[in-house]
C-alpha cells in the first residue's frame, strides 16, 4: 500500500483523537451517548437566565474552574481533548514533534473584568474605559493581562504538549475547527513537519455571546423542552442551540505513523474551501461558495461524490443553513442525495462554534471505526423541503468508507473535509 | 523546500498608518524621521500614531462602510490597495482564486454602552440582571459582526471579492509573522499561486490600549523613538495600522506581466519564555535558519518595551554589526498583528527604490549602501520572535 496520494502527496492518517462535549469527557462517554440519542442541551446555570429569549445551551459545566472565564475553560476543554488524543496516538505526552492548529474563540475581556477594574478606584471624573486605564496605571495586572492575550490559550498547550514552534490560533468562526484540520493537513502534505496537533475548542457562553447571537435572530427560542430544541432538517427549526466542547485530532503522515506502528483510526483524505461574498451572515443565495467548497474537498481527497457513504452535516437547525446545505448538496450529489445518509451531531451537542468542525471531524473518526452512524434526534416534523435520509432517531449500522462533513460560518466561511478508513491510493 | 520551490514574490502592497497611504507616501514620509500624526492628546498620558484623512470611498462603499468598525475599515481599506497595486482588483476571475490570509485582533466594544453598564453596576442589587437586561437592549445587533476576528477577512471577500480562500490568525503579532509564513510556505511548495496577506489595527480606542496597560506595557509622557525610550517613555506607543501584500510565485506574476518589487526569500518564527536571553537565542537559530545570505540592512519592528527591545538591539549589534537597522515603529507607531506585515512591505519598497532609510533617531546609523538583503525583524512586545528576509528578484 503506497504512502503517496493520487496527487503524489503524503498520504495523512489520524492517529488520535479526543473530545469533550456537553454530552461529556472523552470518546467513550461521547460516543456512546450520541448513538443512543442523547441530547446533551440544559437549561442555562452558569449566569442568570431570566429575561433571556434563549434560557437553553450545551454548556460544558463540568472543568472545575475557579475563577471561570470564557478563555480558562477553552482552554481547560482543549487540553482534555488534546490529552485523549496523543495518549492515543502513542505520541510521548510533552514531546510532540510537530506544529500545534488551534481553533479557539476570539478573547475578550470579560464583564467581570470591567466590574473588578471599575471597584479598584473610587468614582468621580473617571468614567468608562478612562478610569479602568487609570486602574491599569495605577497597578499591573498581569494575571488578567495575560488570560486576555489572544495567543495564551495556544502558548500554553504549546508549551505543555512540547508542539514545535509557533503555534497558530485561528479563527474562520463556526468552519475553524475543519479549518484547523486542513493547516495541518497542509504543512504536512508540504513537508514542513510529519505530524500535526489540531485542536478546535470553545468555551464562550457568557450572558454576553449569547445576547449578541439573540439580537442575530440565529438563536432557537424553544426553551420548553431544552433537549428538543435542536432540530435540524424539522419543519418547525428556528435556530442553533450554542453550546461548548472540544476536538482534536493528532494528524501524521502514513510513513510516519507506519514506522512508528501507530494504529491509523483513519485518514484525512481531502479538504476543500471557498469563501462567499454575498453577505456577512448569510450565504449566497445559488449556494455557489458552498457548492464549491464541497466540489474541491471530492476533487482534493480524489474521490467522486457516488463514493461517498455518509455525510455529516453541518446541520445547525436554522432555517437558512438547513435549507441552503440541502440545495448545495442535491446540486453536487444530484438525485443520489436522497439516499445517502446525512446526519447532524448538532441535533445532540448543539453547536459548538468554534470547535463545530473538529468535533465532528472526531465524530467521524469513530463513525468510520465502529462502521455505526449518529443519529439526528428531534427530527418529529420533517421539513418536506429537504428530502433527506437524515438517520432520524436511532444509530444506524453501515459500510461506511468515506465522509464528507461540512462546517461553514459567518464571514462566508466554508470548508469540507474528506475522511476515510480507505488508505489505497 | 529545497530546489523545487517556487520564488515568492512580492506583486503588491497596500499601506494605511500615520505616514499616510500608499507605497509612495510611505517611502518619503520614512525618511523624514519626525513622527507625522502622533496624538499625544485624545488618550493622555499615551501617545499613538493615528491615521490621517482617509478618503475611504476610494475603496468601500458607503452601504459597507457602515457594516464594519474602523478596523475592519482600515484592513479592507488596505487589502484594496494591495489588490490594486498588484493589478489585481478589476480581474474577478483572479480575486476569484485568491487565497487569503489576515491577522486579527478583536473588534472595537461599544464604548458608551460599556461605561453606562459599569456606571450602574456600582449601585445594582443584582449586576447579572442588570447586564441582561441593558445589553440586550442597549447592544447593536451588527456589533458583534464587528468584533469577530473573522470578519476583517469576511469583509474583504464582500468588498474585493476575494474568495479563493478566507482564513484569520489570531494572536498579537505571532498572528502577522505567522500569516506572511504561512501565505509564503503555501506558494513556495506550490499549494497557491497567489496569495493576499496582512493585517490591520487601530490603535485610537480606549479599549485596546486598556488590554496592553494592564500588563503596563504602554509607554507614558513626552514621545521618544524606540531605541531611546527609558523609565516612563519605555514600552508601546501603538499606531493605527493596515498592511497588505499580494505574494505570487514567480511564474504567476510572470504570466501577469506584473513587476514584482522583491522577492520574500524566507520567513522564520518561534516563541517561548521570556528568560534572559531566550529571545536572542531563538533569533539566532531563527537568523541561521533563514538563509545563507548576510543582511545588509535591518528594519527592526522592535515594540519599545524594555527589556526585549534592549535585548534585541544588543543582538543586532553583536551578531550583525554595521549593519545599519531602523525600527520603523518610531514613525508609525506598533500595529502588533500589522506591524509584520508592514515591516516586510517596507522592506520591499526599500528594495524597489534601491537605497535604505535614513536613520529615524540619533542611536541609528545612515548608509549609502544600496540594501540587497533587508532583514525584517519582529519581537513581540510580549510572545513570538519572528525573522523575514527580503531580496531583489532575480530574473
Amino acid at each position: 500500500m503506497s504512502a503517496i496520494d493520487h496527487k503524489g502527496r503524503p498520504i495523512i492518517a489520524v492517529t488520535g483523537v479526543g473530545v469533550v462535549s456537553s454530552l461529556g469527557k472523552g470518546k467513550k462517554q461521547n460516543w456512546d451517548k450520541l448513538t443512543s440519542g442523547e441530547s446533551g442541551i440544559h437549561r442555562i446555570s452558569r449566569f442568570t437566565n431570566e429575561g433571556l429569549r434563549t434560557t437553553i445551551a450545551g454548556t460544558v459545566d463540568f472543568m472545575d474552574l475557579d475563577p471561570h472565564s470564557a478563555p480558562e475553560l477553552s482552554l481547560a476543554l482543549a487540553r482534555s481533548a488534546a490529552h485523549e488524543a496523543v495518549d492515543q496516538s502513542g505520541i510521548e505526552q510533552g514531546d510532540f514533534p510537530g506544529p500545534l492548529f488551534l481553533a479557539a474563540p476570539p478573547v475578550e475581556i470579560e464583564w467581570q473584568h470591567r466590574f473588578e477594574l471599575d471597584a479598584e478606584l473610587p468614582g468621580g471624573e473617571h468614567v468608562g474605559y478612562s478610569k479602568l486605564l487609570k486602574a491599569g496605571r495605577a497597578k499591573r495586572h498581569q494575571e488578567m493581562y495575560e488570560l486576555l492575550q489572544f495567543n495564551r490559550t495556544a502558548d500554553l498547550l504549546s508549551d505543555e504538549f512540547g508542539t514545535k514552534g509557533l503555534p497558530i490560533s485561528l479563527s474562520t468562526a463556526c468552519a475553524s475547527g475543519a479549518t484547523a484540520v486542513q493547516l495541518g493537513v497542509e504543512a504536512i502534505r508540504r513537508g514542513d513537519s510529519e505530524c500535526a496537533l489540531c485542536i478546535g475548542t470553545d468555551g464562550s457562553v457568557t450572558t454576553e455571546s449569547l445576547i449578541r447571537f439573540s439580537l442575530l435572530s440565529a438563536l432557537t427560542t424553544q426553551n420548553d423542552e431544552p433537549t428538543k430544541a435542536a432540530k435540524p432538517f424539522s419543519k418547525d427549526r428556528d435556530g442553533f442551540v450554542m453550546a461548548e466542547g472540544a476536538g482534536a485530532l493528532v494528524l501524521e503522515s502514513l510513513d510516519h505513523a507506519r514506522a512508528r506502528g501507530a494504529d491509523i483510526l483513519a485518514i484525512v483524505r481531502g479538504c476543500g474551501e471557498k469563501a462567499d461574498h454575498f453577505h456577512r451572515t448569510r450565504s449566497s443565495p445559488d449556494g455557489s461558495p458552498v457548492i464549491a467548497a464541497v466540489h474541491r474537498a471530492l476533487e482534493d481527497a480524489g474521490v467522486s461524490a457516488s463514493e461517498i457513504d455518509y455525510i455529516n452535516a453541518h446541520g445547525t437547525s436554522t432555517p437558512e443553513n438547513d435549507r441552503m446545505e440541502y440545495n448545495s448538496l442535491k446540486e453536487v450529489f444530484g438525485d443520489a442525495i436522497h439516499q445517502t445518509p446525512i446526519s447532524s451531531n448538532k441535533s445532540m451537542i448543539g453547536h459548538t462554534l468554534t470547535a463545530a468542525g473538529a468535533i465532528e471531524a472526531v465524530f467521524s473518526v469513530l463513525t468510520l471505526q465502529h462502521g455505526l452512524i449518529p443519529p439526528t434526534i428531534n427530527y418529529d416534523t420533517p421539513d418536506p423541503d429537504i428530502p433527506l435520509d437524515v438517520v432520524p432517531h436511532q444509530a444506524r449500522e453501515a459500510k461506511v468508507t468515506n465522509i464528507l462533513s461540512n462546517s461553514f460560518g459567518f464571514g462566508g466561511q466554508n470548508a469540507c473535509l474528506v475522511l476515510s478508513n480507505e488508505i489505497e491510493a | 523546500m529545497g530546489d523545487s520551490s517556487q520564488p515568492v514574490w512580492i506583486t503588491g502592497i497596500g499601506l494605511l498608518s500615520a505616514l499616510g497611504e500608499g507605497t509612495q507616501s510611505h517611502w518619503q514620509a520614512m525618511n523624514k524621521a519626525s513622527p507625522d500624526n502622533l496624538d499625544s492628546q485624545r488618550f493622555a498620558p499615551y501617545s499613538v500614531h493615528k491615521l490621517g484623512e482617509v478618503d475611504w470611498a476610494q475603496q468601500i462603499s458607503r452601504r459597507d462602510m457602515r457594516q464594519m468598525e474602523p478596523w475592519q475599515q482600515i484592513g479592507t481599506y488596505t487589502a484594496g490597495l494591495a489588490l490594486d497595486d498588484a493589478d489585481a482588483k478589476e480581474d474577478a476571475d483572479l480575486v476569484g482564486r485568491m487565497d487569503m490570509i489576515v491577522a486579527a485582533g478583536g473588534g472595537e466594544r461599544d464604548i458608551e454602552v460599556d461605561s453606562a453598564i459599569m456606571a450602574d453596576a456600582r449601585s445594582a442589587n443584582g449586576r447579572e440582571a442588570l447586564l441582561t437586561e441593558r445589553l440586550s437592549n442597549d447592544l447593536r445587533p451588527t456589533l458583534f459582526l464587528a468584533q469577530l476576528s473573522n470578519l476583517l477577512a469576511g469583509n474583504i471577500s464582500i468588498v474585493h471579492k476575494v474568495t479563493g480562500s478566507s482564513r484569520t490568525f489570531m494572536g498579537e503579532e505571532g498572528a502577522g509573522i505567522s500569516a506572511i509564513k504561512t501565505a509564503h510556505a503555501r506558494i513556495a511548495s506550490g499549494q497557491s499561486d497567489i496569495v493576499l496577506v496582512g493585517g490591520a489595527f487601530n490603535a485610537e480606542r480606549e479599549d485596546m490600549l486598556l488590554l496592553f496597560e494592564l500588563g503596563q506595557y504602554l509607554a507614558e509622557g513626552p514621545f521618544q523613538p524606540v531605541w531611546s525610550r527609558s523609565g516612563d517613555s519605555a514600552g508601546v506607543n501603538l499606531g493605527s495600522i493596515g498592511a497588505f501584500l499580494v505574494l505570487e510565485s514567480a511564474e504567476h506574476a510572470r504570466k501577469r506581466g506584473v513587476t514584482p518589487y522583491a522577492e520574500l526569500a524566507a520567513v522564520e518564527v518561534d516563541h517561548g519564555p521570556r528568560d534572559a536571553g531566550a529571545a536572542a537565542g531563538r533569533l539566532t537559530a531563527a537568523l541561521s535558519a533563514l538563509s545563507d545570505d548576510t543582511p545588509d540592512a535591518i528594519l527592526s519592528g522592535a515594540s519599545g518595551v524594555e527589556d526585549i527591545t534592549t535585548e534585541e538591539r544588543d543582538w543586532l549589534n553583536k551578531n550583525l554589526p554595521d549593519t545599519p537597522y531602523r525600527a520603523f515603529g518610531s514613525v508609525t507607531g506598533h500595529g502588533v498583528e500589522a506591524h509584520f506585515p508592514l515591516g516586510i512591505a517596507l522592506a520591499a519598497i526599500a528594495t524597489r527604490n534601491g537605497s535604505f532609510y535614513d536613520p529615524l533617531e540619533a542611536n541609528e546609523n545612515a548608509t549609502s549602501q544600496k540594501p540587497s538583503n533587508i532583514l525584517v525583524t519582529t519581537a513581540g512586545h510580549y510572545r513570538a520572535e519572528g525573522l523575514g528576509l527580503v531580496k531583489p528578484v532575480s530574473q
